[in-house]
């Protein structure tokens, strides 16, 4: 075997390091070339808004080539966008229904959550399999049986009826009870032997640890809630109960007179900037939830 | 293959960035692998001995000095054109390919004249895993393998290729205690039957001087000494080579040269036939098989405990000029005991008794204090000492 | 008294998850089988003609129904392998490259977060042509020579286009987030084991990191099938709310504009929609599950 040693490949020795930095340098920037391309292409929707909602209309409408920056920028579009349309409105309902939908949802899950990571019954493993499966039914099936009892049950336009349906997820109380398990054991046991009552250590060891998470799901559950569309279109048709989705699609088709574009971004601005500075702050927090969760809205 | 590194250098970025200056992991190192060698390159952990060998495989590239395997100078071809096999400490075996795939992945890169058929690189891959011994296991994957085979894999797809080099990191390291001391040998029956040039890494001094043909003992990114290992042994070239080879260490102590005698705490230990410009205070340094009891021995020491370990017995003792360690441990016979207790049995009443030894001159090195420095000199016993 | 409260204290933790998943999960779940089952359900009266198979025959044949089928099914052929595809491609350049990676990650993943009616819409003036302007990306088309088209109003094939082109953005941070974190995930030494044997890149990223990384790789295939499979929203935002009229509607939208909308008030034909989704979904999933399961070997 010793007798056939691999051989170096003919490559010019002197002059290789030289060429291999050359190639490395080329192949470096079309890599930067191609992520800044896509970088422009994400970010082109959001400064066109921006810019479009800064132009006044007339100025708008007379630019037959639309141009890239603003020559005399103007808030006016805001102003239209929140008398014209009761746009302040939608932003207070769709507040109001965020919070107190994540609010209640915390509560539920964490409740659900403990019951399943500490505490010990009978079926535990039964009942957790079919919270489990029940991931697997899509929104679009229950949500015609929840039009039909929300509409019966007369909650059609009210803030009950918009929120009944989306205070529990089987999806967060799965994850919440995998971090409650990680929290040691011990713990709880030790807390059994000093006499402390289940609901005094759920409050004052499990919450306060499982903190991190806690904040993390209560984030996404907010950016859900504030993106939420179909459910409240079906649910609502007066206006004044109108969340910020259906308002938009609102003022697409009957707001503003026709054509008034720029107010139109002027709204879908006022909209976006919530969840852009709640991205920027929880940035690292909402990336490392989606990327463990594996969830897609 | 003969490699030869020849002054070189690595230097690495400071990893806390506030501190601009580099960190030296390797510093102007020059030796010789003779072709057809097992080498084995020693040094405590962070030494640059993982960074060597990676210099040598092509995967970090040096920051000044060459390198030649053979004639050819290496130094600017990147790992894929060195031809070296090299077995991660780890292993990184493929988990999703099955042992086979494993093996054959390397001849899967030549490319042209080389290309081998399907046919042809399963020859291959049954003569290597043979070698190895691993030829059942072809069909399974990593993941259901034993630490002990998956390395027997690793092996096999290093050597597939017929390197010019062998490089094994630490590859014993992730192995338990009963393994390792067979695989060790396993290693040195592949090394012997495939003739390749072997180099491997290691900061266990006992596992280098097994089956090494050659030591390289390495400390802070310098090289120390190179030799075979009973030869690194009998003549360190410095107090650290002494020191980090041997179990139990070499019991250095804080003795004077004078008169031609060496003399520590007072006791004239041995004779010393030195130049005469050598003079004044050295590290005396005495292997613990070194020491003879007797009773009118020319070395007192305090004694503290007797380990008793069957063929052996380890007298556990203290002295004032000891330096660097705790206690002195000196090996010596069992049936030499009773001369160390003067016939009363081993008993823990009999600590803090003075006990004399004669120290055999093979077994004591003497050190410069300042550099460390091996000081040449011809040593011999004492005249008896007057009792 | 205190005893009994201890044995089923864990079931009044569970009470109101059960409580609203048995109101809102369970219990529509079993009714929308009923509903899809009885013949001319009237809202109203809440009564109806009979049970048998006529809901799911109507549905089927209903041209409306056959749109949004063949809309649907052509968003997941392009949408599904494109954003796959380009998402990998850019969670390679990005594990490739060490300055300002954290910036396009964080710039990559911004439609996340964004509201997708609210940024539909620019991207409906982005492409509608109108009587004052051509629209950016007309202009654009110009400018290298080719010739307008609205793609918000006009042919099939550019209201395709833009449609696919808007899901791809907003499925793309998603994909993106978890192939990076796939690829972070690949021990380095693997890569430094195939270099010593010079492995070419091309050998590297098929033979390692692809079949490393497949597990996820299938996972997105799974959820983007799924995920576009219920695609409504940005149709909506696109081509506003009466999809039908537009000739761009989906299973989902037909689902909704039975039950609700223009031609609203039929739970039962809806029913029978969803639960024909509903199951072509499952199929495809199962398929996709038997496919990947003989393809991910750890």
């Amino acid at each position: 075997m010793a007798t056939e040693q691999a051989t170096f490949s003919g490559t010019a020795v002197s002059d290789f390091s030289d060429s291999a930095k050359k190639r490395r340098i080329v192949r470096q920037a079309f890599l930067y070339l191609f992520l800044v391309f896509w970088a422009l292409a994400v970010l082109f929707p959001f400064y066109w808004m921006l810019l479009t909602s800064l132009k006044s209309q007339s100025a708008y409408n007379s630019e037959v080539q639309p141009k890239f920056y603003v020559d005399e920028p103007t808030f006016d579009n805001y102003k239209e966008a929140f008398s014209a349309v009761p746009l302040a409105r939608y932003f207070a309902n769709t507040l109001i229904f965020t919070l107190v939908t994540t609010g209640l949802m915390m509560v539920v899950i964490i409740l659900a959550a403990f019951a399943f990571a500490r505490l010990s019954f009978r079926g535990r493993n039964l009942l957790f399999t079919l919270f489990l499966s029940l991931m697997m039914i899509p929104n679009e099936l229950v949500i015609i049986t929840n039009y039909v009892t929300i509409t019966n049950l007369n909650l059609r336009n009210s803030f009950t009826g918009l929120i009944l349906p989306s205070i529990t997820s089987v999806f967060y109380i799965y994850l919440l009870k995998e971090n409650f398990e990680q929290i040691p054991e011990e713990l709880y046991k030790a807390a059994k032997v000093d006499g402390t009552s289940d609901f005094k250590y759920l409050r004052r060891v499990m919450i306060p640890i499982a903190r991190p998470t806690l904040v993390t799901i209560a984030i996404l559950k907010v950016i859900e809630c504030w993106n939420l569309y179909v459910w409240p279109r079906l649910i609502t048709d007066d206006k004044s109960y109108y969340l910020v989705s259906n308002g938009i699609q609102e003022i697409r088709e009957h707001g503003f007179g026709r054509d008034n574009i720029p107010a139109m971004m002027a709204a879908v601005v006022a909209i976006s900037v919530p969840l852009v500075i709640l991205f920027l702050i929880f940035r690292n927090k909402i990336m490392a939830g989606v990327s463990r969760g594996g969830i897609k809205a | 293959m003969k490699v030869t590194l020849d002054h070189v250098t690595k230097r690495f970025p400071n990893r806390n960035k506030k501190i601009r200056e580099d960190v030296i992991a390797v510093n102007d190192f020059t030796f010789e692998i003779p072709d057809g060698k097992l080498i084995g390159l020693l040094g405590p952990s962070g030494c640059g001995k993982s960074t060597t060998l990676n210099l040598i495989s092509g995967l970090e590239m040096p920051s000044a000095g060459r390198i030649y395997f053979g004639d050819t100078d290496v130094t600017d071809l990147p790992a894929e054109n060195r031809g070296v096999g090299l077995v991660f400490q780890n292993y990184a075996l493929y988990p999703h390919l099955t042992v086979e795939d494993n093996i054959t992945f390397p001849l899967g890169n030549l490319r042209g004249a080389e290309k081998l058929t399907k046919a042809q690189m399963h020859e291959k891959a049954v003569e290597v895993a043979g070698l190895v011994q691993i030829g059942e296991l072809m069909e399974r994957r990593p993941s259901e393998l034993s630490g002990g085979q998956q390395q027997r894999v690793a092996i096999a797809r290093a050597l597939v290729k017929m390197p010019s080099v062998l490089l094994l990191d630490e590859p014993l390291s992730n192995l338990d205690a009963r393994l390792r001391l067979q695989t060790r040998e396993e290693l040195a029956r592949i090394q012997r039957e495939t003739g390749i040039t072997t180099v491997f890494v290691t900061h266990d001094q006992e596992e280098a001087m097994s089956i090494s043909d050659l030591i390289v003992v390495m400390k802070d990114g310098l090289f120390q000494q190179m030799g075979k290992p009973q030869d690194v042994y009998d003549h360190p070239d410095n107090l650290f080579v002494a020191r980090f080879l041997g179990t139990p260490p070499i019991n250095v102590f804080r003795g004077q040269i004078k008169d031609g005698s060496v003399v520590i705490g007072g006791e004239t230990v041995l004779a010393a036939d030195v130049s005469d410009d050598i003079s004044g205070d050295v590290y005396v340094g005495i292997r613990p098989e070194g020491f003879l009891p007797s009773a009118d021995g020319k070395f007192g020491l305090t004694l503290s405990k007797i380990e008793v370990m069957g063929r052996d017995t380890t007298v556990v003792a203290t002295h004032p000029d000891l330096d660097g360690a705790a206690v002195i441990r000196a090996i010596i016979r069992s049936d030499e005991v009773s001369e160390v207790l003067s016939g009363s049995s081993s008993d823990d009443s009999d600590a803090g008794r003075i006990v004399r030894f004669d120290i055999r001159p093979e077994k004591v090195h003497l050190f410069d204090i300042a550099t460390g420095h091996r000081i040449d000199a011809k040593l011999s016993a004492a005249a008896r000492r007057r009792s | 008294m205190k005893r009994y409260f201890e044995r089923y204290k864990a079931w009044l933790y569970l009470l109101p998850a059960i409580l609203f998943l048995g109101a809102f999960m369970v219990y529509p779940l079993i009714d929308v089988i009923i509903y899809s089952f009885e013949e001319g359900y009237n809202f109203v009266t809440q009564t109806s003609r009979g049970t048998g198979f006529y809901n799911y025959g109507y549905v089927l044949r209903d041209p409306y129904f056959v749109q949004a089928l063949k809309n649907t099914f052509l968003i997941v052929i392009i949408t599904v392998p494109l954003s796959t595809g380009f998402a990998l491609l850019i969670s390679l350049a990005l594990t490739a490259i060490k300055p300002l990676r954290n910036l396009f990650q964080t710039v990559y993943f911004l439609p996340y977060v964004t509201n997708t009616l609210a940024v539909g819409l620019v991207f409906m003036v982005l492409f509608k042509k109108t009587e004052y302007s051509e629209g950016m990306v007309n202009l654009l088309i110009k400018a290298f020579g080719g010739s307008g088209v609205d793609f918000i109003d006009g042919p099939y094939w550019a209201k395709l286009f833009v449609m696919c082109l808007y899901t791809i953005w907003v499925v793309l941070p998603f994909k993106i987030l978890i192939l990076t974190s796939a690829l972070a995930s690949v021990n380095p030494i693997y890569y430094k084991a195939a270099r010593v044997d010079g492995t070419r890149p091309s050998r590297i990223f098929f033979r390692i990191t692809l079949p490393m990384i497949s597990p996820m790789v299938f996972y997105l295939v799974i959820t983007g099938f799924i995920g576009a499979f219920k695609a409504y929203s940005d149709e909506v935002a696109l081509f506003g709310t009466d999809l039908n009229a537009a000739g761009m509607n989906t299973m989902v939208g037909y689902v909704y504009d039975m039950l609700y909308g223009a031609s609203g008030g039929y739970p039962s034909y809806a029913s029978a929609a969803a639960l024909i989704l509903f199951l072509i979904v499952l199929t495809i999933t199962c398929i996709n599950l038997m496919v990947s399961r003989r393809n991910v070997h750890y």
